[in-house]
């Protein structure tokens, strides 16, 4: 099932002349790792950015086409792009999380940065919040290293675990799709390989799109792969079909390492 | 040439040690006669030119200082020179006297002048340093920046004309009391450390990389919610720095205070009262002053100076330390 | 929704909060337009207090700041040369917060310091006293400029110039300072911006004169402390003349603080 669906989307920044994202259409499969990989600059930012409007917290920039997303409660698909008012930008950013190149622990306790999208979501509950922080920690195997300091700030954690941290952060607001931005780019072989086995975890709640700069990565954990170039989508498919025999010329130069 | 250079450098870079120093040795010097007939007593004692008796003078001093401040009450307030005591000058006349200075007066109008200019400067400074770092798009940020900054520009004493005949008249109107009051004052010392303290806190709240609000607000909270819950946390130390730093600015400022204090030696029973800063007092008495009166003056000029030494370093050191 | 209303609330406020201060700088300015061109006249420039005009004001503040800038500039760029060029560590991050310190130290008692030094030994009030008190003031500033604009000159460049054999000094004259010429320019600027308009180092050390004269050894005319005096007059007539006073005074000052910055500006 999918459950957001991108259609002849096009994306540009302020004061550009040529748009960075050109008739974008691609499928975000529920309960899938979707990767996006291409080389440096070609857009894979930029459209994983789009996914949950964060684009929009800087005034400029221009959309074309539809991103819709599978609403749950009314079972239908909704164009993200109509979105103009404050508390829809909240929800959609509730249900469509993301995680970054470089950890991002807010200046508070380790409990509190996992609390925090609840609290603000207006969960006042002690206990609920309490369990909630657990079940999240667990799920990102962070608990057993962190349940004895929870009121510790949360600057004092290695890179990997603060990259973990918030992955539970984003995982406590249970939302249905989380947005990675290269979140292994900053990490050591180990905690790469704890964060990849923790994605393979997570998408049984969760709909993942991460984007990759290594292949290895992506052809590990993802179950579809997009190729993107120049601000174009190329090839969309299985990941072991991108792998194993790509249909378009650019997209095997890519893998095979010939440019990139 | 080399070498010459080398010390030429090492020569200028430490004139700041010398100087700073030479402020300290000299002012301490120049304030010692009045350091050494007043002692630390001069802190505590809200009587300022007064002809006190030799004898005992501690206690004659607090009952001279109880009658004079009621005398003052009923005397016009402009009139706080020497002859206050008149009724006391008869029965006195027989006995020796001596002039007593205190810099109470003085240090209070500082202190809370200072404190007036921070409560009123500094919601309106952080809702300035908001709109600039988080809701104006870059262009307007960047030219109401400019604006702001222009008003840091403008020399001091245009501050306190412009207090003077347009802006003080509006208080006294709104609050009662006088044009020339501890309040007047404060409030035009908060307009001229506005733009100082917004702008640099603009620049603390701009080191919160983008990043981390884009955590939070892929979180799903407000604008309201990641300043509150992660600019201000992460930026924090350098806003306190900021609000210190312009604390520091505000003891030491002049000619924005002398056209507004009322430049009288009293203490203000309410904010409402003219009363007198240390920088006004210096600046109002250096001409026709003499002996004593000029040594507490300095002995002012010293307390003002450590004042400021210690609350800058203070800013710096706990909160805006340069990693170099 | 509570929190979306609260978010309304502070957005609006904040932005409030940037009205105002933009009022009150609009607010000062326009009285000084307002009460300063309406006493204006081409006759401020050339006669002299004494006959009703500001001439020798205008100029002996400008003498004073520029004595103040012959004095600190040299001092304080070569002081910002040694903190960023030849200082090991701890003596010159010393002097770099000292430094700091100093800029903010009140200009009143820097002015008491000078009254100490100079006007007491010599006897009376003098342009020299006036513009040394400026001087210590603009040191420190030079000192920060300096300091921070040779920090942006990447140490590649250094590194090439000795590499080729140059000595350090060669190096500092010829290449780094040239690279950040523009960057210090603008700074002492702006520092001459900052001390061409004060009040309170100048009030009881060069004090303010009457007449014309360029005889730095006695009081000396100064345009901001005859504002004070003409300010605090009974007098309307001189009360019209502080406000005329101000306004070239504030004009002259912005216009060299806006240059600078519309140098800093173009630069980037
Ligand atoms: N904030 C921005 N403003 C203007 N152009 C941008 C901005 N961010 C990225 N771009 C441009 O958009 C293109 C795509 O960038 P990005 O999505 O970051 O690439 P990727 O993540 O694939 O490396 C690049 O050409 C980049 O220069
Ligand atoms: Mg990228």
């Amino acid at each position: 099932m999918t459950l957001m669906s991108i259609k002849k989307f096009s994306f540009t920044y302020p004061g550009a002349d040529e748009p960075s994202l050109k008739n974008i259409t691609l499928p975000i499969e529920k309960n899938k790792i979707t990767a996006l990989i291409g080389p440096s600059g070609c857009g894979k930012s930029t459209l994983l950015r789009s996914m949950n409007r964060i684009h929009d917290l800087y005034p400029g920039n221009k959309y074309d086409g539809k991103i819709e997303l599978f609403n749950e409660t009314s079972k239908k698909y909704e164009n993200i792009l109509d979105i103009k008012k404050e508390n829809e930008f909240i929800e959609l950013r509730q249900k469509v999380g993301m995680i970054f190149q470089k950890p991002t622990p807010f200046p508070m306790s380790i409990f509190d940065n996992v609390a925090y999208g609840l609290k603000i979501a207006g969960i006042k509950n002690k206990s609920e919040l309490q369990d909630r922080v657990e079940n999240a920690l667990k799920g990102s195997a962070l608990w057993k290293e962190v349940h004895d300091r929870l009121g510790k700030s949360a600057m004092g954690l290695s890179g990997g675990q603060q990259q973990r941290l918030c992955i539970a952060r984003a995982v406590a607001v249970k939302p249905e799709l989380l947005l990675f931005d290269e979140p292994t780019s900053a990490l050591d072989p180990i905690s790469t390989g704890a964060i990849e086995e923790l994605l393979v975890e997570l998408k049984k709640d969760i709909t993942i799109a991460i984007v990759t700069h290594n292949m290895q990565q992506a052809s590990r954990i993802s179950d579809y792969t997009a190729f993107m170039y120049l601000g174009d989508l190329v090839e969309y498919d299985k990941t072991e079909n991108i792998f194993l025999n790509p249909k378009e010329k650019q997209t095997e130069d890519y893998i095979t390492g010939r440019f990139g | 040439m080399e070498k010459i250079f080398q010390k030429l450098s090492f020569s200028s870079a430490t004139l700041v040690f010398i100087i700073l120093l030479g402020i300290f040795i000299t002012l301490f010097n120049a304030a010692r006669p009045a350091i050494n007939e007043f002692g630390l007593h001069f802190i505590v004692d809200p009587v300022w030119n007064k002809e006190v008796p030799l004898t005992t003078p501690t206690a004659k001093t607090s009952t001279v200082q109880a009658s004079t401040t009621d005398d003052n009450i009923a005397v016009n307030p402009d009139d706080f020179s020497e002859d206050d005591g008149m009724g006391m000058d008869e029965d006195e006349d027989s006995v020796p006297t001596k002039t007593v200075y205190g810099g109470l007066v003085p240090l209070v109008g500082t202190i809370f002048s200072t404190l007036i200019a921070l409560a009123f400067a500094m919601p309106i400074a952080m809702g300035i340093a908001i709109f600039l770092a988080e809701i104006a798009p870059k262009n307007i940020s960047s030219l109401v920046g400019g604006a702001i900054e222009l008003l840091a520009a403008i020399p001091s004493i245009i501050f306190g004309m412009w207090g003077l005949y347009y802006f003080a008249p509006i208080v006294a109107d709104l609050f009662g009391g006088f044009q020339v009051s501890l309040l007047t004052a404060g409030l035009v010392l908060g307009v001229m450390i506005l733009p100082f303290m917004a702008a640099i806190t603009r620049d603390s709240m701009n080191t919160t990389p983008d990043i981390l609000k884009e955590s939070a607000y892929a979180l799903g909270a407000t604008k309201f919610e990641v300043i509150k819950d992660i600019i201000f946390p992460f930026s924090k130390t350098g806003i306190i720095g900021s609000i210190i730093l312009s604390l520091g600015r505000a003891l030491g400022e002049t000619m924005a205070v002398a056209f507004l204090i009322g430049s009288i030696f009293e203490l203000p029973h309410k904010v409402t009262d003219p009363t007198i800063t240390i920088p006004v007092a210096l600046a109002n008495n250096f001409g026709e002053a003499s002996g004593v009166g000029m040594s507490s003056l300095f002995y002012l000029a010293l307390i003002l100076f450590v004042m400021s030494f210690g609350v800058i370093s203070f800013a710096k050191f706990y909160f805006l330390r340069k990693v170099n | 929704m509570k929190r979306l209303v609260i978010n309304k609330i502070v957005l609006a406020l904040s932005t409030l909060s940037a009205v105002l201060g933009l009022a009150f700088l609009a607010w000062i300015l326009i009285t000084l337009f307002v009460k300063g061109l309406s006493s204006f006249h081409l006759s401020l420039f050339v006669n002299d207090l004494i006959n009703n005009g500001l001439r020798n004001l205008i100029i002996g503040q400008f003498i004073l700041a520029g004595m103040a800038s012959i004095i600190g500039i040299p001092l304080g760029m070569v002081a910002g040369i040694y903190i960023r060029e030849y200082g090991r560590g701890r003596y010159a991050n010393i002097i770099r917060n000292l430094s700091d310190i100093m800029m903010s130290a009140p200009s009143i008692v820097i002015g008491a310091f000078v009254y100490a030094l100079v006007v007491v030994p010599t006897g009376h009030t003098s342009g020299f006293a006036g513009s040394i008190a400026l001087a210590i003031m603009m040191i420190p500033i030079v000192i920060s400029t300096t300091d921070s604009m040779l920090s942006l000159v990447p140490q590649e460049l250094r590194e090439a110039g000795i590499a080729l054999g140059a000595s350090k000094y060669k190096v500092i004259f010829d290449i780094v300072i040239k690279s950040a010429k523009v960057g210090i320019m603008t700074g002492i600027l702006l520092a001459f911006a900052r001390i061409v308009g004060e009040t309170a180092p100048l009030l009881f050390t060069s004090q303010t004169s009457n007449y014309f004269t360029l005889d730095l050894t006695q009081a000396f005319p100064s345009l901001s402390v005859s504002i004070y005096d003409l300010a605090s007059d009974v007098q309307t007539s001189s009360r019209d003349l502080a406000w005329a006073a101000s306004f070239i005074l504030t004009v002259m000052v912005l216009v060299i603080n806006l240059t600078g910055k519309f140098i800093t500006r173009n630069k980037k």
